[in-house]
């Protein structure tokens, strides 16, 4: 059988890993990336990339070099350059010497028949019905569903934990036994137990955590590697991050409930057109965080993305009409862990500051009004 | 006993230290280089700072800032660690308590902070270059043969300042000998650079921020008058540089040590013997996984008294 590989995004690997081991292929797992990835990336690809273009490519040589002889991968539509990264990514590699066969998905509403021919010739190498296919992708799907809720569930209980790591320890217990549910029954068993394990983590539950709104590129925003662990290091230092971008789009959330709210219609009056990628979602979603009382929000830009230097020159306007303070980083190989620590503890700084402010000028108003 | 609060800014270029009274007076202070070896400049400043006590000072409480504020931290025993914003900020607030922005040009960075009725409410701080910050002065002073503290002056002294390309050191420099070799004279030139460093600061740092006064101007290049009177002309706004402008970092880390020891009495402050110990750092790569951290540790006289740098917090208890 042949040996699939892919790119490396988050956690969502043991979601694809289990997706392509069932259909039967020898499934390369990519590692996660760091330093050496991203500066073999950096070697091979244009200079004026994003750092999802280098990374990617990083992980893609490494995974060559393990044996893989599929990358799967996927495509996209519109003015964000991610759309063409496969294409080039594979000449890349092809010009270094690589062998091997590189599938593209696009949105299957681009192009049905395209899509459902490609989906066909990798069903061909495994021999697996249509009805087999269905299930396996049901559970893979469950699996990624599970992680993002385990996901979102750490970020909401580590600002409360009282001993320093006690949740990333626990997170990372919990995606091994994630890793090894397979069945829906043993996936609903997972749920529990993992859900137990985290909530028994001690807590403190006086503290009050700031609320920070996290948006931006999907790719920097999902690998912790990208972010430099954005929402761990926000959450030791006392705040919930929640991230307006999970895989599967799960939002559990009840202050933030994305599927019947069009966050295109409400970025509307500031960003009137699709600029590609997640430009139009990064100001459309710090309105909805604005109007849900958040303390803040971030917005992580790879360097040169387009569609958030779009999104960046509109932030601050929005951000004086709707009083929420926006941080931008902006992410690639040159930045600095210490610069973004730094940036990170002042801006929480600033927000704790005006949160007193508030409460102090609420309690005034009170007062005088009595 | 009177008691005092100690506050060190150990930034990429300086190391400051600062000792106040319990009034935010500062008793004394001392910028020192930092010269490439921070534990050095950190044991050296606690040892001279001592020298300028009186006897009866008595440390109630010690604040870190600055790049090095973790290991400055670990070595003097800190009551609390904080960003060089927020103490950049406290300190301006301090000393000028209608600041509405401050102007802050140290040695690698520059940063630009505004404020509204007392509260931070944005900031910014240089992203993609070093270009119009202290060290490129201190390096083109150097260059030209000037002392850096005359430097200033110089430019005062110019009629007709030339343009320099101010986006980035090495072009400026280009520029710089460009100019030199087509004959203009050198206050001109300085001048040039100050004001090319000042409309860089604007562009980029400053962008898009509404620059209200009081406008504080503080950071060690604050002493540079040639700076200073760009900053005027450009803004057309009067400026204000504080009393202690070049150690306001290590101003606003005592500061804030003195509020957190009002609520958590009892200083973790291990004495100025720290300044004839022996500390020394080393690191190495953690093979754990494939995030392959790199690990450093920091020992006092041989013991490990902090460690830092693992993603998954595995080598954070010690």
């Amino acid at each position: 059988m042949k040996k699939v590989s892919f790119a490396h995004m988050g956690y969502s690997y043991l979601g694809f890993k289990q997706l392509l081991e069932e259909m039967g292929f020898e499934v390369i797992v990519p590692d996660n990336p760091n330093a050496s990835t991203l500066d073999r990336g950096v070697q091979y690809a244009p200079e004026f990339a994003c750092i999802p273009f280098k990374t990617v490519l990083g992980t893609y040589l490494e995974i060559l070099d393990r044996g893989a002889e599929i990358i799967i991968t996927s495509g996209g539509v519109g003015p964000c350059r991610a759309g063409l990264y496969g294409l080039l990514h594979e000449k890349i590699l092809r010009n270094l010497g690589y062998e091997f066969d590189m599938c593209v998905f696009d949105p299957p509403l681009t192009g049905l028949w395209t899509f459902f021919r490609k989906l066909r010739k990798i069903l061909k190498e495994t021999n697996i019905s249509w009805l087999a296919f269905i299930d396996i992708v049901r559970r893979a799907w469950k699996k990624l569903k599970l992680i993002d809720e385990l996901e979102q569930l750490a970020i909401n209980i580590r600002p409360y934990e009282v001993k320093k790591n006690d949740t990333t320890r626990t997170f990372n217990q919990c995606l091994k036994i994630v890793e090894k549910a397979r069945s829906l029954y043993q996936l609903d068993n997972a749920q529990m137990e993992c859900r137990q394990l985290l909530n028994d983590i001690p807590q403190d539950r006086s503290r009050r955590p700031l609320r920070i709104g996290i948006v931006g590129e999907i790719y920097v925003m999902l690998e912790p590697f990208m972010n430099l662990d954005i929402e761990k290091k926000l959450g030791e230092m006392g705040v919930i991050a929640y991230r307006s971008i999970y895989l599967t789009n799960y939002a559990n959330s009840d202050i933030l409930s994305h599927g019947t709210m069009d966050i295109r219609r409400i970025a509307h009056p500031y960003l009137n057109q699709f600029v590609g990628g997640h430009g139009q979602n990064s100001v459309g979603e710090t309105i909805l965080y604005a109007k849900n009382g958040f303390d803040g929000v971030i917005q992580l830009a790879p360097f040169t993305c387009i569609p958030e230097i779009v999104a960046k020159s509109i932030l601050p306007k929005v951000s004086r009409d709707f009083g929420i303070p926006v941080l931008c980083l902006t992410i690639d190989e040159q930045t600095g862990s210490a610069g973004v620590e730094t940036r990170l503890e002042a801006f929480i700084d600033l927000l704790c500051q005006r949160r007193e402010q508030m409460e102090a000028k609420n309690n005034e108003s009170l007062l005088f009004g009595y | 006993m009177n008691p005092c609060y100690l506050g060190i800014d150990v930034g990429s270029v300086s190391t400051n230290v600062v000792v106040i009274s319990s009034d935010g007076d500062v008793l004394t202070s001392l910028y020192l280089r930092t010269q490439g070896k921070p534990i050095n400049a950190i044991k050296e400043g606690v040892r001279k700072i001592k020298e300028n006590l009186s006897k009866d000072v008595e440390i109630a409480g010690t604040g870190t800032t600055g790049s090095g504020r973790n290991l400055a931290g670990a070595i003097i025993g800190a009551d609390i660690i904080k960003n060089e914003i927020t103490a950049h900020a406290v300190a301006a607030r301090f000393e000028v308590p209608s600041v509405q922005t401050i102007l802050e040009i140290g040695g690698q960075d520059s940063k630009i902070i505004i404020l509204r009725e007392g509260v931070v409410t944005d900031f910014a701080m240089n992203t993609v270059c070093a270009a119009g910050t202290g060290s490129f002065l201190d390096q083109q002073a150097a260059r030209l043969g000037i002392p850096i503290e005359q430097f200033g002056e110089l430019a005062l002294k110019s009629k007709n300042p030339v343009r320099i390309a101010g986006r980035c050191t090495v072009f400026a420099e280009s520029d710089m000998i460009h100019k030199q070799q087509m004959g203009h004279n050198i206050e001109d030139i300085i001048n040039g650079l100050c004001e090319a460093l000042v409309r860089n600061y604007l562009n980029n740092v400053a962008k898009g921020k509404e620059i209200l006064p009081s406008i504080v101007f503080q950071g060690g290049v604050a002493a540079n008058v040639g700076i200073r009177s760009a900053f005027t002309n450009a803004l057309k706004k009067e400026i204000t540089i504080p009393r202690h402008f070049s150690v306001m970092g290590a101003l606003g880390a005592a500061l804030l040590a003195r509020d957190y020891i009002k609520n958590n009495p009892g200083t973790k402050f291990k004495g100025f013997e720290v300044s004839e110990e022996n500390f020394e750092a080393d690191s190495f790569v953690c093979e754990g996984c494939s995030n392959l951290c790199e690990i450093v540790n920091i020992k006092e006289e041989g013991k490990l008294i902090a460690r830092w740098g693992s993603r998954c917090g595995k080598w954070d208890t010690i």
